[in-house]
């Protein structure tokens, strides 16, 4: 458990409509049981922590789905069950995701009273057009208020953006990303747009609607995103997030650090370490079986866990932390997986990446290089593939 | 009771491939009354479906007519059916070697083709008697008076007598039937009195009589219980059975002097058959041997590897049973670093290369990657020995080679002679010498003298795609010749590649070589390496490409509900692998190979 870190996870599965690129689990639903859910969450909690007695949670994160459509009670009621069950550190970081829209921004100082402490917006675009392709319901001006609403009311935030659009250039991402730095409070999410399966962008885009960036304009953007913030003191600490430093997620750096995370809700997938052995635990995905499971006596809305091997631990360690900049310490990598890294990985495999200039040459780190950062995928294809 | 000599005649029917050699034979059979109507399929004689698909005859066969000619008498017809394709040459020389005459079949609509004329040259050192036969003459593009000459101009064959027929509408079968039996002539000699001799002119494996033997009795007679000897293989065995075909196999008592047919004698495995061998009785032996045929020599090789791993097993038993009837089939095991266990394989020549792998696909249902063909060089070292090389992965290195051989081959093309300025170009730069170039009204015929490493690529496809199809090529194998050849291996990222590595002129080279190059430049997909492929003679590079790496190629968004599915991915793509060969610090998809394997000269 590095650096004693615990995290919890609440997953909020509805949104309001579901936005064309997003393959998370999510539902719209046009009536939903708020004090059933509250219940629901206070047995997931409860029985979590049974299993891992005495820890101390130093993050609860809400994912959605929207959570910022929960009700401000809920958040509360979760926050006391997870000190009731577990400890709550006094400091620990409190995130919950938004959306813009100014209903939500209304209900952002009832969800600091509740305890939420760092917001997380879901702006994706600062022009009308990009928002409207990319399905999202918020103006760009309603995004500007939602930011500075939540600067007020949070004591951090941070906001998302999607790149690497259909037609973006180089230059009017440049212009794009200077806005959202004036906006910036110290923390950035900028993701570039995946057409993933399932989704509505990935049949429009089979059927030709739109065109995605090559390989060479893919890149290009993601260097210039690495430079123009790194230069504006927000370094990518993550291969999506930026913050200055201390400003880091402190939630999400337990997920790449690869500490321990309780997954609450539909959905939700949850590491604990257990005994010494690393357990994997997943909700079920729909909320409809989820939640009257989770409400039963002696049930629960979880799959029955699946242990996690050390071959797959060190699968793990390596596939999340190589995404960090600060890379994953070998000593940590030896202590977890019970193992060298050399013995589980052929050396001459690492001596050539960093001969290539894709992993840094240090002893004590595995560390991807900027140039690694950019290719991490293949990296761990040809590392763990 | 068997015919006297007079009253039999023996003769083979050669064509180029879609004369409608197999038609006229059927329409010969199904007058002569050997099947009826219902039981008529389309070219019977051809067993095989391979056969029948692609119109062509890969084993010989014989039919026995009774025919009641116009003098009166029932005349015994045995018909020989012969492949039509100069990989098969020793077949056909062997069906030539049991009969009298031949029909040579020209398709009125055609002329007179490459293959025609080797086929013909072979019956005339057979002295057979030739009748041409015009075919086809029912089509509205037939030109039977034309084609008559020009089987006078280019051959040399009297035409006068030739018989204008069509194997499809039965017009001239009569005619044609009047001229075999007045025409062509018994067989020579056979004396009923004499020891048992006769020929074996074709065997193969049957699985419910096991072998079949073909024969052609030359003295003496053959029944069913009696003792016989190979002369050549000194294996004796107890006939069990005596047929013919009619083409139905049917049994009878004896086969006389003069006759063809069938035996069985409890034989399991083919090898023990030499095709050539002469049969005798064995407590009554005839003093000499016929003089046999040379055994066929595999000209053309390459490898054969399954796409999936596991099938190795199963390829290994299909090319066991496709020997089981062509001893000409040769193979044995190879590994090979780019595309695992696999056979190097010998075949008669591009046609029967392609046959078996065919074959293998279709009936043993194996996915199968060939390596580019090569042939078999030979290599003389400077301590003396000579080495034959069928794989270019196993050249000496080159300060221990004196010099090199390779096989040249005569050939031969029949072209309408607008293509010919494109197909003279073809042969020279093919490295060709041409040894004649006549002409026959339109058409012209050239003969040159060709390496046949030059043919086994792709020579017969641009030949048809230069001459939009209507030229002919044959060939016969000419001879070795010292020739100034290197080994040109392909290396990605410093490691050589064995499955691409290959025998060129030295002057051909670097042409190849930046082709390959090229080629696997737009099949190798970007990785996160830069990728160098390179073309080498020696530690020489002559050729090389750049591959450059992958400018992005990373998950945008990874936290903790993605980790077990990520991770299962990569899991999957570890079984993947099996498809991948790694090059230094790149993995090769398979199919780049495959592909590379494809390509063709002048893309």
């Amino acid at each position: 458990m590095p650096g004693g870190l615990f995290a919890v996870y609440v997953h909020w599965p509805f949104c309001l409509s579901k936005c064309p690129y997003c393959d998370f689990n999510s539902h719209v639903s046009a009536a939903v049981d708020h004090d059933a859910w509250r219940r629901a969450f206070e047995n997931g909690i409860a029985r979590t922590a049974a299993l891992t007695p005495g820890r101390t949670v130093t993050s609860v994160f809400f994912g959605g789905g929207t959570p910022s459509l929960m009700e401000p009670r809920t958040v509360e009621t979760v926050l006391e069950a997870i000190a009731r069950h577990w400890t709550l550190d006094r400091r620990a970081e409190v995130t919950l995701e938004a959306n813009p829209t100014s209903v939500e921004a209304g209900r952002f100082a009832d969800f600091a009273a509740a305890g939420v402490n760092r917001v997380s917006l879901g702006i994706q675009a600062l022009n009308d057009t990009d928002l409207a392709f990319l399905g999202r319901t918020h103006s760009a001006e309603e995004a500007l208020d939602a930011i500075a609403i939540a600067k007020r009311s949070f004591p951090r935030s941070s906001f998302d953006l999607i790149y690497a659009r259909p037609g973006q250039t180089v230059r009017s991402w440049q212009d794009e990303l200077q806005q959202a730095l004036d906006l910036a409070a110290g923390h950035l999410s900028l993701y570039q747009l995946t057409i993933e399966q399932g989704t509505r962008f990935a049949t429009l885009h089979a059927r030709g609607a739109f065109e995605m960036p090559d390989d060479d304009t893919a890149g290009a953007l993601f260097e210039t995103t690495r430079e123009h913030l790194a230069a504006a003191g927000m370094p990518a600490y993550e291969i999506s997030n930026h913050a200055r430093p201390g400003q880091e997620s402190l939630h999400n750096l337990t997920y790449w650090r690869y500490g321990d995370y309780a997954g609450i809700g539909p959905g939700a997938h949850g590491r604990l370490t257990i005994d010494g052995r690393k357990l994997a635990t997943r909700g079920h995905r729909a909320p409809a079986i989820w939640l009257p499971r989770a409400l039963s006596e002696d049930g629960h809305g979880d799959h029955v866990p699946e242990e996690v091997s050390p071959q797959e631990q060190a699968t793990e360690i390596l596939m999340m932390g190589l995404r960090l900049a600060e890379g994953v310490p070998l000593s940590r990598f030896e202590s977890e997986t019970g193992k060298p890294l050399h013995e589980w990985i052929d050396a001459r495999k690492i001596d050539a990446l960093r001969g290539e200039d894709l992993l840094s040459p240090e002893k004590e780190t595995l560390r991807a290089t900027d140039s690694g950062m950019q290719r991490l995928d293949g990296i761990l294809k040809y590392l763990l593939g | 009771m068997t015919k006297p000599l007079a009253h039999i005649r023996n003769f083979a029917i050669i064509a180029h491939i879609d004369h409608g050699k197999s038609t006229l034979a059927d329409r010969l059979i199904q007058t002569c009354g050997g099947l009826e109507e219902r039981e008529m399929k389309e070219q019977v004689l051809d067993s095989m479906d391979i056969e029948r698909e692609r119109g062509i005859t890969i084993k010989a066969q014989t039919v026995r007519l009774a025919y009641k000619a116009k003098d009166g008498i029932e005349y015994q017809l045995n018909l020989m059916d012969t492949p039509g394709h100069v990989d098969f040459s020793y077949e056909v020389s062997r069906s030539l070697a049991s009969c009298e005459g031949s029909l040579l079949v020209v398709d009125s609509t055609q002329g007179v083709e490459a293959q025609t004329l080797a086929n013909v040259y072979q019956a005339l050192e057979n002295d057979h008697e030739i009748i041409p036969v015009i075919n086809k003459v029912d089509l509205p593009a037939a030109m039977p008076e034309e084609v008559a000459k020009e089987v006078e101009d280019v051959i040399g064959l009297p035409a006068a007598d030739a018989v204008f027929c069509s194997g499809k509408s039965g017009i001239g079968i009569g005619e044609l039937l009047e001229a075999i039996v007045r025409k062509l002539p018994p067989p020579l000699e056979g004396d009923e009195t004499k020891p048992l001799k006769a020929l074996l002119v074709d065997s193969w494996y049957d699985s419910y009589l096991g072998v079949v033997i073909l024969v052609r009795v030359i003295d003496g007679t053959l029944k069913k219980g009696m003792r016989i000897q190979f002369l050549n293989t000194r294996a004796v065995r107890d006939i069990d059975r005596v047929g013919m075909f009619t083409p139905k196999p049917v049994l009878i008592d004896e086969l006389g002097p003069g006759e063809m047919g069938f035996i069985t004698a409890s034989i399991k495995d083919i090898s023990e058959t030499q095709v050539g061998d002469t049969i005798t009785e064995e407590k009554r032996q005839c003093t000499e041997r016929l003089p046999g045929f040379k055994p066929s020599v595999p000209m053309v090789f390459c490898s054969l590897f399954p796409v999936d791993a596991k099938q190795f097993e199963d390829l290994r038993d299909a090319l066991g049973r496709l020997k089981l009837n062509d001893a000409s089939l040769h193979y044995e095991p190879e590994n090979s670093q780019a595309l695992g266990l696999g056979f190097r394989c010998g075949f008669l020549g591009l046609l029967h290369m392609e046959i078996i792998q065919e074959r293998l696909e279709r009936e043993y249902d194996l996915d199968l990657i060939p390596t580019a063909p090569s042939v078999v060089y030979h290599i003389y070292k400077t301590n003396g020995e000579k080495m034959e090389l069928y794989n270019p992965v196993d050249m000496p290195d080159v300060v221990r080679i004196d010099h090199i051989e390779e096989p040249w081959i005569k050939a031969t093309i029949l072209t309408p002679d607008e293509y010919l300025g494109g197909l003279l170009q073809l042969c020279e730069e093919r490295r060709g010498e041409q040894i004649t170039l006549t002409y026959a009204g339109h058409r012209a015929m050239m003969e040159y003298y060709l390496p046949l490493n030059e043919i086994v690529f792709d020579f017969y496809d641009r030949l048809k795609s230069i001459s939009k199809g209507y030229a002919s090529f044959d060939y016969e194998i000419y001879g070795y010749r010292e020739s100034d050849l290197v080994k040109m291996e392909i290396k990605v990222n410093g490691e050589p590649v064995d499955a691409l590595a290959m025998i060129v002129w030295r002057k051909n080279a670097e042409k190849r070589g930046r082709q390959l190059c090229e080629r696997l430049k737009e099949l190798i997909p970007r990785q996160m390496f830069k990728i160098a492929v390179q073309a080498a003679i020696g530690g020489k590079i002559i050729a090389a490409e750049h591959i450059s790496a992958l400018r992005k190629d990373v998950t945008a968004k990874c936290y903790g509900g993605d980790v077990t599915r990520k991770r299962k991915l990569l899991e999957k793509q570890k079984k993947g692998k099996a498809k991948m060969r790694q090059y230094g610090n790149v993995d090769i998809p398979q199919s780049a190979f495959i592909n590379a394997l494809k390509m063709g000269d002048d893309k």
